[in-house]
């Protein structure tokens, strides 16, 4: 027979989160991305993270713009809000959303291209605005979806599967986004779903704008020797600095650790995330130290990957406005749009 | 763990789950798959290459592998495996030309069947075509031994049996009804026939020496009762009737009472409901019939009055059962009379050998059953060959098949000169059912629907006489559905290590999580580390060679695969394909004359 959905059959055995809820009940329709695509799993990933923090289906936006990336909030949570956007418009329409409840946890998906290209103004300005959201860029290194010409995040000299090597510099979101003050950058890879989970656990949980910038090999068109965006290529350079656990808030902290290697870090919520040094040279609550840091391996052909930049201090985007904790989208039409006579008297003060 | 290795046939055979679990090893989901296809008459033949009488067992088999199968696991309920194999007898058409047909020319050789049921008539159904002179001898006037005396026309009715019986019969057998052999010594000695063979069941049904036992003519012993009732010799039995004994002979005991007039039947069971022996489908037919199983009730004497049996005194019993499901003893904490007018033991049956001496070569064991090699299903004495029930105690016609294949290859090769211990073994070709982008020739759509529902004669209608079939076969809509049930096991999942670029696609995509890229390990430790819980230590564990980027490797549990493809579907290199298993079972006549190439004997 021909191609099929998934079978609607679940392990008898399988395990259930606190609404009783196993993790195929998180799951969207069947990718129609290339079979081996990096971003069905991170795809994946996703699936596995809201399941384990138990969120309620209904309780999720999935937002995205255009690209094979944009087209992946479709394979997972079927039961979410959803709002897949213009070409690099994804930030701006979820400032709209969250602005107007904050009540939704937010999850971009984008790519390089919808991030790095097109909607670079937009990613950077979302940056500053410290949107609370979860931002994952599923990067590959070209635009899949027109073929394979070079994106904005093409390292120099990757090579093309047909054409001459890449002569630009290439942008890196990571390193972009702890120079605009993003609160939670990340970078994770989607062969390693055990660094990569948790890592969108905590992103989803933090109070601000969380990046996780995701190496994501496109399997058709950037996946053969000579890129530097190749599931082989990743695995080889692969430098891992910092891995992560999410402590959800009721779960004490058993296990022993070496202070100096693993530094604990509360989120607003009281949940926290464990994080654990694989280089102990590495800081990630310093700005200067983390760019000095990414830098240097970045020269040395590496590709750094953990929890890169954290800083819990940071007023989100409401908080920043000094906004009311209701969420807009509940006020009564009257509190939240002055009548008019209201007006009137405002613009009395004008005159 | 080593890499597995799946050129060993048994590999993919055991993921064949009722395959495997067959003692006959039929290819059930090739023959669902034609069913799938109206194929009728191919699913008939591909059933008949390994069990012989479809259209019997499609009625009456004690489907092992229905328990054995995976479905049953992913869900509650097996495919109906058996009443689909009906379903290709009851349509199959004509296919007499691919039956087997007597021999070119006859080879020479004399070989004596003794008795005319199934793993008789299975020898004869393997040897005959080859050249052999077959020779059966029945002590009945008619064939199909115990099929045909114990079993009831409501359950197989007698066309059944006979049309499959026949064109066995109809290659050239000599059959002699009526012909018991009183002594197997004359019979060796008359050096009439280069082999014997024996296929006699085990006939004699267990008596219960209880007070009371032979001071009335209304204790019957149930398979001599059932044969009385299948010669009609008994036709009528009393109002109230208790069976003794909750196995499959009881059930058939207690519906064929209720046809013979009796109103209310009581089956008696020692203990409680999970120990009884009968097969949960029988009791199911026997309870919507109105018979009542009463628990916990032990024999103890007859009530006989005026020498007339009025009942039978029960122990009633308390059972422990122990956390590993193990029952006592029990203890008795009770007595109780139930009055009846008949009373028919059905508590199991015995091989008996009277007929063959005991100082001729052929050894017999403390059971007094004669020591029968399980592989050769030869005895002590060279070319006198078992099987059945004859051979290692009372078990059921699919077994007998089985064992009848077993024997048909050793008597070739006996009578050959050659080794019989030397056996030709078995293989697996694997072929892959990729026909192009998303194509796949086999049918991999998950049905969600639940087990299909035997339609069932009227219960006013069906107690009229005994010829009345009470299960009237799937309609053609169940069979769609049914059918689809089928996970098609034997359409593999096939990996190569050296493709995988561990792109976790097969795993992000996979419904049941059976498959996990991870450090190797040993198998207890393994287990630990997958994706989803593996607890069924039954099921084995597949361990790719190491995965080429990070010397990892790939696990799939076997256990509750759905087989569906999407694992090769998902994958970008080839490394995962769906490939069909065909096991290769060797028959004797796959031997042809073995003597020309068998160097090793």
């Amino acid at each position: 027979m021909s191609y099929i959905p998934k079978p609607k059959v679940t392990h008898p055995r399988a395990a259930r989160n606190a609404l009783g809820l196993t993790s195929r009940d998180y799951e969207g329709a069947v990718s129609t991305l290339c079979a081996g695509c990096g971003h069905d799993s991170v795809t994946a990933a996703i699936v596995q993270s809201v399941f384990e923090l138990d969120v309620e289906p209904h309780k999720l936006g999935k937002m995205s713009g255009i690209g094979c990336s944009s087209k992946t909030p479709a394979y997972f949570v079927s039961q979410s809000h959803g709002f897949n956007s213009v070409h690099g418009r994804m930030p701006s329409v979820t400032t709209g959303a969250y602005a107007a409840n904050p009540d939704l946890m937010y999850i971009g998906v984008s790519g390089d291209g919808d991030s790095l290209s097109i909607g670079v103004g937009q990613f950077v300005h979302a940056i500053r605005r410290n949107l609370n959201m979860c931002y994952i860029i599923e990067n590959n290194g070209v635009y899949g979806l027109t073929k394979g010409q070079f994106s904005a995040s093409a390292d120099i000299g990757s090579k093309p599967k047909k054409g001459l090597p890449n002569q630009q510099e290439p942008i890196d979101p990571v390193s972009t986004a702890i120079s605009l003050g993003a609160s939670y950058v990340a970078r994770s890879f989607s062969g390693d779903k055990e660094q990569l989970v948790p890592l969108i656990k905590g992103a989803l949980k933090h109070p601000g704008f969380a990046l996780v910038d995701v190496i994501s090999p496109c399997v058709t068109f950037n996946d053969h020797e000579g890129s530097t965006k190749s599931y082989e290529h990743t695995r080889q350079f692969y430098h891992h600095v910092t891995g992560v656990d999410y402590i959800p808030p009721a779960k004490e902290i058993v296990a022993e650790y070496d202070k100096g290697s693993v530094m604990p870090v509360e989120l607003h919520d009281g949940s926290r995330i464990l994080l654990r040094k694989v280089d102990d040279r590495y800081d990630p609550t310093s700005r200067a130290a983390a760019f000095k840091y990414l830098r240097e391996h970045f020269n040395a052909g590496e590709i750094t990957t953990g929890l890169l930049y954290i800083d819990e201090q940071r007023k989100e985007m409401h908080e920043l406005m000094g906004n009311v904790e209701v969420p807009f989208a509940e006020l009564p039409l009257d509190s939240l749009r002055p009548a008019s006579g209201e007006l009137e008297n405002i613009l009395k003060r004008y005159r | 763990m080593k890499p597995t290795d799946t050129s060993n046939p048994d590999y993919f055979h055991k993921v064949v789950d009722c395959q495997w679990a067959c003692p006959a090893h039929t290819d059930v989901p090739l023959y669902i798959r034609l069913i799938a296809q109206g194929k009728f008459g191919e699913a008939y033949l591909e059933n008949r290459k390994s069990n012989v009488f479809p259209g019997i067992l499609g009625r009456v088999c004690d489907r092992p592998c229905e328990p054995a199968c995976r479905r049953g696991r992913v869900e509650e309920k097996p495919v109906a495996i058996c009443r689909l194999k009906r379903v290709a007898a009851d349509n199959r058409g004509d296919i007499s030309e691919h039956l087997p047909k007597p021999p070119v020319a006859e080879n020479g050789k004399k070989i004596a069947l003794i008795g005319a049921g199934c793993a008789s008539l299975a020898v004869a159904n393997d040897l005959r075509p080859m050249g052999y002179s077959v020779t059966i001898f029945e002590a009945l006037p008619t064939t199909g031994g115990l099929m045909r005396t114990n079993i009831p026309r409501f359950r197989l009715p007698p066309e059944v049996l006979d049309e499959e019986i026949d064109c066995i019969l109809d290659t050239g057998v000599d059959l002699k009804l009526n012909h018991p052999i009183e002594s197997m010594k004359a019979l060796l000695d008359s050096k009439e026939f280069d082999a014997v063979f024996v296929g006699t069941g085990a006939p004699r049904g267990k008596n219960l020496e209880i007070p009371g036992r032979y001071d009335s003519e209304r204790i019957h012993i149930g398979i001599e009762w059932l044969e009385s009732v299948a010669f009609e010799h008994i036709e009528t039995i009393g109002e109230r009737v208790l069976i003794i004994g909750v196995g499959n002979t009881a059930m058939d005991c207690c519906r064929t009472s209720l046809r013979l007039g009796a109103k209310d039947v009581k089956v008696m069971a020692r203990k409680p409901r999970g120990f009884f022996k009968a097969s949960d489908w029988e009791l199911e037919d026997a309870e919507e019939e109105n018979v009542e199983i009463l628990v916990n009730h032990s024999p103890k004497s007859f009530v006989i009055e005026d020498g007339k049996l009025t009942g039978m005194v029960f122990e009633l019993m308390e059972y422990r059962v122990d956390d590993n499901g193990r029952i006592d003893r029990g203890t008795v904490v009770g007595e109780t009379v139930i009055p009846c007018d008949d009373v028919i033991l059905a508590i199991g049956q015995d091989n008996a050998f009277p007929w063959i001496e005991r100082d001729i070569g052929i050894e017999f064991d403390e059971w007094d059953c004669p020591v029968v090699d399980e592989k050769t299903m030869m005895c002590d004495r060279d070319g006198v060959f078992f099987g059945g029930d004859a051979a290692f105690g009372p078990k059921n016609i699919i077994w007998a098949v089985a064992h009848g294949h077993e024997a048909a290859i050793s008597i070739h090769r006996y009578l050959s000169g050659l080794d019989i211990e030397n056996r030709p073994p078995r293989g697996v070709t694997l072929s892959s059912q990729k026909m192009g982008m998303h194509e796949w020739s086999y049918s991999n759509y998950y049905e969600g629907a639940e087990r299909r529902i035997m339609p069932h004669v009227d219960l006013k209608e069906r107690f009229k006489n005994l010829d009345i079939e009470v299960e009237l076969g799937f309609t053609a809509e169940q069979v769609a559905k049914e059918v689809e049930r089928c996970l098609n096991c034997d359409i593999q999942t096939v990996f190569t290590d050296k493709l995988c670029i561990e792109c976790d696609a097969c795993l992000d995509v996979c419904p049941v999580d059976c498959l996990t890229i991870t450090q190797n390990g040993e198998e207890a430790d393994l287990r630990t580390r997958l994706r989803a819980p593996a607890p069924n230590h039954e099921q084995a564990l597949f361990v790719s060679g190491e995965l080429p980027h990070t010397r990892r490797v790939m696990v799939k549990d076997e256990d509750l695969c759905v087989h569906c493809g999407l694992c090769a579907e998902r994958c970008p290199t080839g490394a995962w394909d769906m490939q069909r298993s065909t096991i290769r079972l060797p028959y004797a006549s796959d031997e042809g004359d073995p003597a020309a190439t068998d160097t090793a004997a």
